[in-house]
């Protein structure tokens, strides 16, 4: 049957996540907030981070989406908490590396999100698996008051 | 009849191949269609032999050159019912055809305070340029609503037709629910309202009989490649009356009659309109791919996509947690069927259908207003054409059978 090579793809940890996903919901103390879209189907997922001292404290996902992008929020949540705003980024360009078949540099710190590695063989599903990323650099990079420039002058 | 696709589907090269160790069922023809051999064949010609750039040059491979893309342009005319050649303006596509209407068309009716009339049902390519234009002459744009079922609501149609109304520019056939609108109708309403009728015929022209006269639209578009013609080739249909009003958007060679320091005079139509070295290969293409439609017939090509579409619902109304979008009156409708699997997300139903070799699309489509009408993020999409045979539609099934089952029962 075509779909048993399916199951690379949708792992058990990977549906688990997408079915019971963590730390989706908000935050009361957000310090940094972003919404992004997919373009090629429209879902959209908000990212929310609680920053102190350029650690993330708290972070929460919300927003509907496929299996891949749910899981991967939820994987990149358990990935993040209590990195500094650095060791997160440097996590997404890991991840980022993993879904088009690159080897990670800390695949221990990237949790099950490594579990994700199978997307490289779909590559039109790599998008999904990449948005909560791409929402993490956006809200840690925004200048539009949202993001992180707006987290320093808050500590500030 | 419809044994006939089998034969038909064997003029699509493409279509002969295995996709992740399954044989293709290709069902993404709102997207774009495959090509058959005479149309591939017919590019390769005139490259091979006759390759030359048209209007410009004496001798005997720019003659023929020129003559192939001007008997493009009659074959274009006698197949949609143009009056003359002068109507039929050669464009990138659909979008090139709208975005050039909308800068057009902008000095010569619109002035601020007035109404622009679309509606929910459009392509993004048919809700921007008018919405930018409006956002340019603090015009404004109005939505018609549509019925429960996705039909234009003809009696909102009215109403949001008003003195103000400037331009109404409709889709004929819907990307998404593949719902046929009355067209002849609204342009009697438009033209009532002294109105001009633009027509995006994007997925109108690939399927059914299209004779621009009879609707009486004064500007019609579409585009070649979704109708078995190369990409990057496209059709702005206009009346003679509406093109001698309006000025060309794109300025440069071909299109110039006497240019001087501080000002310069346009070619007549069809040429003022084409600066710069037209698509010839596409042009001949599209023409080698009417006469491929026309031999089969625009009629069959209708009936077969109806039958395939009647021999089709059944079997997918007996899927449970299964939504059809669009009319559930099957002659209003084509082959395009837009659909969601309850507590499958389009982008997962769609993956798992390559796996089984069935190509559907999974998305907005374009069309973000209508999914937020139907309160969709997005929805899988099925669109069927003429080399689609019941045997795909029997696969298609089955594969989303298989699709369902897979997750909502294969993954614990």
């Amino acid at each position: 049957m075509a779909l048993t090579k399916l199951n690379q793809l949708y792992r058990a940890v990977i549906v688990d996540h997408s079915k019971n996903p963590r730390r989706r919901g908000t935050l009361d103390n957000t310090t940094a907030q972003i919404d992004m879209k997919n373009p090629t189907c429209g879902d959209v997922i908000q990212i929310q981070l609680e920053i102190e001292n350029d650690i993330i404290k708290d972070v929460r996902f919300d927003g509907s989406g496929c299996t891949i992008s749910l899981a991967s929020a939820s994987m990149m949540t358990d990935a993040i908490l209590g990195k500094t705003l650095e060791e997160a980024l440097c996590l997404s360009e890991d991840f980022s590396g993993l879904v088009q078949g690159k080897d990670p540099e800390n695949e221990d710190d990237l949790g099950d999100a490594v579990m994700l590695s199978g997307v490289a063989k779909f590559p039109a599903r790599i998008k999904c698996a990449t948005l909560p990323w791409k929402a993490l650099e956006k809200a840690l990079s925004d200048k539009d008051g949202t993001g992180f420039d707006s987290q320093l002058k808050h500590d500030d | 009849m419809t044994f006939q696709s089998e034969k038909w589907k064997k003029d699509f090269p493409i279509l002969n191949q295995v996709v992740n160790d399954e044989p293709l069922v290709y069902l993404d023809n709102a997207a774009t269609s495959q090509k058959p051999e005479v149309v591939l064949d017919a590019l390769k010609t005139y490259y091979l032999t006759n390759n030359a750039n048209v209007h410009r040059g004496v001798h005997t491979l720019a003659e023929r050159a020129t003559s192939q893309y001007e008997n493009a342009r009659e074959t274009v005319r006698r197949f949609i019912n143009a009056r003359e050649t002068a109507e039929v303006l050669f464009t990138r596509g659909t979008t090139t055809s709208l975005n050039w209407l909308a800068q057009s068309l902008e000095d010569t009716v619109i002035e601020p305070g007035d109404e622009i009339v679309i509606s929910y049902m459009e392509h993004h390519s048919n809700i921007i340029p008018w919405q930018q234009l409006a956002k340019r002459k603090q015009a404004k744009l109005n939505y018609i609503e549509l019925t429960e079922d996705g039909h234009l609501d003809m009696e909102n149609a009215r109403k949001q037709m008003t003195e103000k109304t400037k331009i109404v520019s409709l889709t004929h056939v819907s990307n998404v629910m593949g719902v046929v609108n009355p067209i002849r109708e609204l342009a009697d309403l438009a033209h009532s309202k002294n109105a001009v009728m633009v027509v995006d015929g994007a997925q109108a022209v690939p399927h059914m009989p299209v004779d621009v006269e009879a609707l009486d639209a004064d500007f019609y578009a579409f585009s070649g490649h979704k109708m078995l013609g190369p990409t990057g080739i496209g059709v702005l249909y206009g009346k003679r009356n509406w093109l001698e009003r309006i000025e060309p958007i794109e300025f440069g060679g071909e299109m110039i009659d006497f240019v001087g320091l501080q000002d310069s005079t346009w070619k007549e139509l069809p040429w003022k309109f084409e600066a710069g070295t037209p698509n010839i290969s596409g042009a001949i293409g599209l023409a080698k791919a009417i006469d491929y439609l026309e031999t089969i017939g625009m009629d069959a090509i209708m009936s077969h996509e109806q039958e395939v579409v009647k021999y089709l619902m059944p079997k997918l109304e007996k899927i449970e947690g299964l939504t059809i979008y669009g009319p559930k009156n099957l002659n209003d409708r084509t082959g395009v069927i837009a659909f969601n699997i309850e507590g499958i997300h389009p982008h997962d139903l769609a993956t798992a259908m390559d796996m089984e070799g069935v190509a559907v699309r999974a998305g907005h489509h374009c069309t973000q207003p209508l999914m937020n009408y139907l309160s969709q993020p997005a929805t899988a999409r099925a669109s069927f054409y003429l080399y689609n045979t019941f045997s795909d539609a029997d696969k298609f099934v089955e594969a989303l059978i298989a699709t369902k089952e897979f997750f909502l029962n294969g993954l614990d």
